[in-house]
């Protein structure tokens, strides 16, 4: 070949080979644009659920926290306040018999007509004769004769005065005003008569009904005959509980353990085993610790179904790996030199972990706790398990008595039928949960700032 | 009242007897040349160990047996007939008889036994209490005496307060272990209770589920567990198959392309999905995601239930998504910086590389990764709860409703059923199958990363 005019075939043999090259990079550089796409696109794809799961719930759980609400003149009709005066404490009664008489009085006082002073109130409102007695009351939520209930005895003076009171619309109301749901639907599929839908137009349009800022969902218990003023206070109180035991029981025990692992554990077959079991609690699912708590706490020790005590302790073991790995990690940050400068100055090796290592890792060991306390926050099938769905319409006083938590009651509110209200609401316990994880997170950055300023 | 007497004496101890033992051992040296062994703190923290110790133990020994005891102790106060009945008459009688004595007063007209059983409760009460207190202390007095006695100045205090100290710590630790101890135990006892109503061939093979809500008969009711293991199986896969690539995808390109800017944008915000509540999920994938698949398989023409497999499956996988990012992410870049330089200098363009060389040396981590994520997206279950549909038969259309072992946990726990009952014995065999595959895949993994991170160390 090399005989025949060799500069030209090799020009020729360099060109074939320059645009082989050539055309074999352009491919391989469009397969690295191609991968670099697919990573971009991930990346979007990743942020884009983030993006896509606020703004749902945002959208969805915002308008919730305003609801239709009623200013109203309310009459306490004396005619129909038919009840004696408010037991007294006789000579010679004991106190259980007057706690007993004055929750007798306190019944009458809740079976009197409450029904029938709200329904001449609005009448008397909007001065309408006509409108049938149960569409008037139907734009009014149904706990609001509570609210006149709880004025009357904390004032039975109040009988035969006229007192300016705000009232909660009825649920359907709000959804009406709301538009949560179709206005064009058929009577047959409206929840309210075309009567009250048109009396909670009226009173919209003149400014007696407004939109005002929903404090109940703070202040108030769940609820099932009154959905518009179900809240959120017993299930926020049992979430409270629960995070003081996670946190009075959890970190103290998991930062414990992680300093004996860390700092004092003879390299043996228990230690090994302490090891392996911690890393693999970390990953047992969390019903599994629900089933555990069913077993043992409540079935076993008999413990109070329904408890923040016994969803505390769930979560205390459920979180426990999480605490001891995050404060491991932490303790393995600290430089050597720091033990070594301890330990060389004379201090025993208990001294030096606990007056050199340990101060040094109080961040560490914070984050690691926020980390546990917002797992343990968030968490709902294990609370399933040990009865903390039941339906509990009290703030607890303690840790032993019944409560809600606020995934638990994210978890009853969507299984509510009253779906067009409930989404809603459900929307607004969601982003209190969030807010509430948020500021954890938030407190947490803080106190890590400035604990690692300070050194 | 009772526990903050109790607390104001257990404090009480407490300085006491750290201040004797600091003074004691104080005293002892002295400017000459003797030198104790240990600094006064120690000889004064090893004494208030010593005091608390006993108090403690007295404390707890009535804190578990209390109740018991003064129970017996009303029951024997009460006339025979009322204790025959048994039941709820005798324990709203020990109710009453509780109340007289607190002092509260019972509603209601009060037989002359139940004012004399309360009387005599009160007094167990009062002596009761006062027993436990008195002796308490006795005890302490007895052995802080004896601690302060023992103080001198050869006594290495320090070495038994850190001895002490780290026995503390041992059981700490050792709640774990007991941790694990009491979930296998409460399952594999309860699982055995369900298997004497119900044969573990036809638990373990059965294909039919249909528990029947009566209460009695035993064995009432099919328990085969296939259909359920087959709809975790599946809505795993498709989670899986969601968050894989996403989450492979991302981690590369925040390992390898992102520059350190946008990497600290990127990563803490797909980190945001790790932090999210379950039940939040469960909550979008009802309302957000299940009603758009419903509408999308209705333009495409294809049949897609608003709760299914699929909602549930796609919405794990994006919860799952930060779960690989993150591990894989910490893989990738502890590949040595040596093999990508090397393969760069070679001509490769920085994707070759990662597919010929990063990928491959990562190739075990990741595999320990995926593990992992399965294992999570198996034992999930506020989300399956909310979107799979809840209904347990063997379908192979990830369109269609399924069910899974941990919702059906969930179910069979939640009902009215009574405790021993089969229909909720038998979320205990659920959960022990549960438990057995994520220890199985959960050890899997651990091995596999642990061999990993060997090899590159």
């Amino acid at each position: 070949m090399a005989n025949q005019s060799p500069v030209s075939t090799e020009q020729a043999e360099n060109q074939a080979r320059l645009s082989r090259i050539r055309s074999g990079l352009a491919r391989r550089h469009g397969r690295e644009r191609r991968f670099r796409l697919y990573g971009l696109l991930a990346i979007g794809a990743a942020l884009a659920f983030v993006v896509i799961l606020f703004s749902m719930i945002l959208s969805k759980g915002l308008p919730a926290f305003t609801q239709a609400t009623l200013t109203i003149p309310i009459t306490f009709d004396a005619e129909l306040l038919d009840i004696d005066p408010r037991p007294t404490l006789q000579d010679g009664q004991s106190p259980a018999d007057l706690r007993a008489a004055d929750l007798r009085w306190q019944r009458d006082a809740t079976m009197l007509n409450w029904n029938s002073i709200i329904e001449q109130s609005v009448r008397e409102l909007t001065g309408d004769t006509q409108i049938a007695p149960r569409d008037l009351q139907s734009i009014i939520d149904n706990g609001e004769r509570f609210k006149l209930r709880d004025a009357f005895v904390a004032n039975p003076a109040l009988a035969g005065q006229t007192v300016e009171m705000q009232l909660l619309a009825s649920a359907n109301a709000d959804n009406w005003l709301k538009g949560n749901i179709n206005r064009d639907l058929p009577d047959a599929q409206q929840q309210l008569s075309a009567d009250a839908r048109a009396l909670a137009d009226r009173l919209y349009e003149d400014g007696q009904i407004r939109m005002a800022f929903a404090w109940h969902i703070f202040t108030n218990v769940d609820s099932r005959s009154a959905p518009a003023s179900a809240g959120l206070a017993g299930a926020f109180m049992g979430s409270l509980y629960m995070m003081l035991v996670v946190i009075v029981l959890a970190v103290p025990i998991g930062v414990a353990s992680a300093i004996y692992l860390e700092e004092f554990a003879p390299k043996n077959r228990l230690t090994d085993l302490i090891e392996v079991n911690i890393n693999n609690l970390a990953a047992v699912p969390s019903i599994v610790f629900g089933l555990l708590g069913a077993a043992v706490f409540i079935n076993y020790f008999r413990l109070p179904l329904s408890a923040p005590i016994v969803g505390g302790l769930v979560l205390t073991l459920m979180t426990l790996p999480t605490i001891i790995i995050a404060t491991r990690s932490a303790l393995r940050a600290v430089p050597p030199s720091l033990r070594q400068a301890a330990l060389g100055l004379g201090a025993s090796r208990t001294q030096m972990v606990f007056h050199h290592v340990l101060p040094v890792t109080y961040p560490g060991i914070l984050t690691a706790t926020i980390i546990g306390v917002a797992q343990a926050l968030g968490e709902t099938a294990p609370l399933l398990l040990i009865g903390m769905n039941a339906f509990v319409a009290a703030v607890p006083g303690s840790p032993f008595d019944q409560s809600s938590a606020l995934p638990v009651q994210i978890y009853l509110w969507q299984g509510n039928e009253n779906r067009n209200f409930f989404e809603a609401r459900t929307s607004a316990a969601i982003i209190v949960l969030l807010a509430l994880m948020i500021s954890l997170n938030a407190v947490a950055i803080f106190l890590r700032s400035r604990l690692e300023r300070r050194r | 009242m009772y526990s903050l007497l109790t607390i104001a004496l257990l404090l009480a101890l407490l300085s006491i007897a750290y201040q004797q033992g600091w003074a004691v051992s104080r005293k002892l040296a002295t400017p000459e040349a003797t030198r104790l062994h240990s600094r006064p703190p120690y000889h004064g923290s090893l004494v208030a160990i010593w005091t608390i110790a006993p108090a403690l133990v007295i404390l707890a020994l009535w804190a578990l047996f209390g109740a018991t005891a003064s129970r017996a102790y009303i029951v024997m106060n009460l006339p025979a007939e009322i204790v025959d009945q048994g039941g709820n008459v005798l324990q709203s009688a020990i109710q009453r008889v509780r109340a007289i004595a607190s002092g509260a007063g019972v509603a209601g007209e009060v037989q002359p036994y139940e004012m004399a059983a309360g009387a005599a409760f009160r007094q167990f009460q009062n002596l009761a209490s006062a027993t436990v207190l008195g002796s308490a202390a006795a005890f302490a007095a007895v052995s802080l005496l004896f601690a302060r006695k023992r103080i001198a100045v050869r006594l290495q205090a320090r070495n038994e307060v850190e001895r002490i100290v780290r026995y503390l710590l041992l059981g700490c630790s050792a709640v774990a272990i007991l941790t694990t101890l009491g979930i296998v135990l409460s399952l594999v006892f309860e699982a055995a209770r369900f298997f004497s109503f119900v044969s573990p061939i036809d638990f373990f093979f059965g294909t039919v589920w249909n528990p029947r809500f009566s209460t009695t008969g035993a064995g009432s009711g099919e328990y085969g567990l296939l259909p359920l293991l087959w709809g975790t199986v599946m809505v795993a896969a498709i989670a899986m198959f969601v968050s894989l690539p996403i989450g492979l995808m991302t981690a590369i390109y925040t390992s390898q392309y992102a520059s350190p800017r946008m990497r600290s944008l990127v990563k803490p915000v797909v980190e945001v999905l790790a932090g999210i509540p379950t039940i939040v999920y469960g909550f979008f994938a009802l309302v957000t995601v299940g009603p758009f698949l419903a509408a999308f398989g209705q333009t495409i023409g294809v049949n897609i239930r608003a709760t299914s497999a699929l909602t549930a499956g796609i919405v794990m996988g994006i919860m799952i998504i930060p779960f690989i990012s993150s591990l894989s992410d910490d893989i990738l870049r502890q590949v040595p910086r040596a093999m990508i330089d090397g393969s760069i200098g070679l001509g490769a363009t920085r994707s070759e590389t990662i597919k010929r060389v990063i990928l491959p040396a990562a190739l075990p981590g990741i595999v320990g990764a995926f593990l992992l994520a399965v294992s999570r997206a198996i034992g999930e279950t506020m989300i399956v709860v909310l979107a799979a549909g809840n209904s347990p038969f063997l379908r192979a259309n990830p369109g269609e409703p399924i069910s899974t072992v941990t919702v059906t946990i969930v179910n069979q726990l939640t009902g009215d059923q009574d405790f021993a009952s089969p229909q909720s014995l038998v979320a205990f065999a659920l959960g022990l199958t549960l438990f057995v595959m994520t220890l199985f895949l959960n050890m899997a993994a651990l091995y596999i990363v642990r061999r990993f991170r060997e090899q590159y160390e």
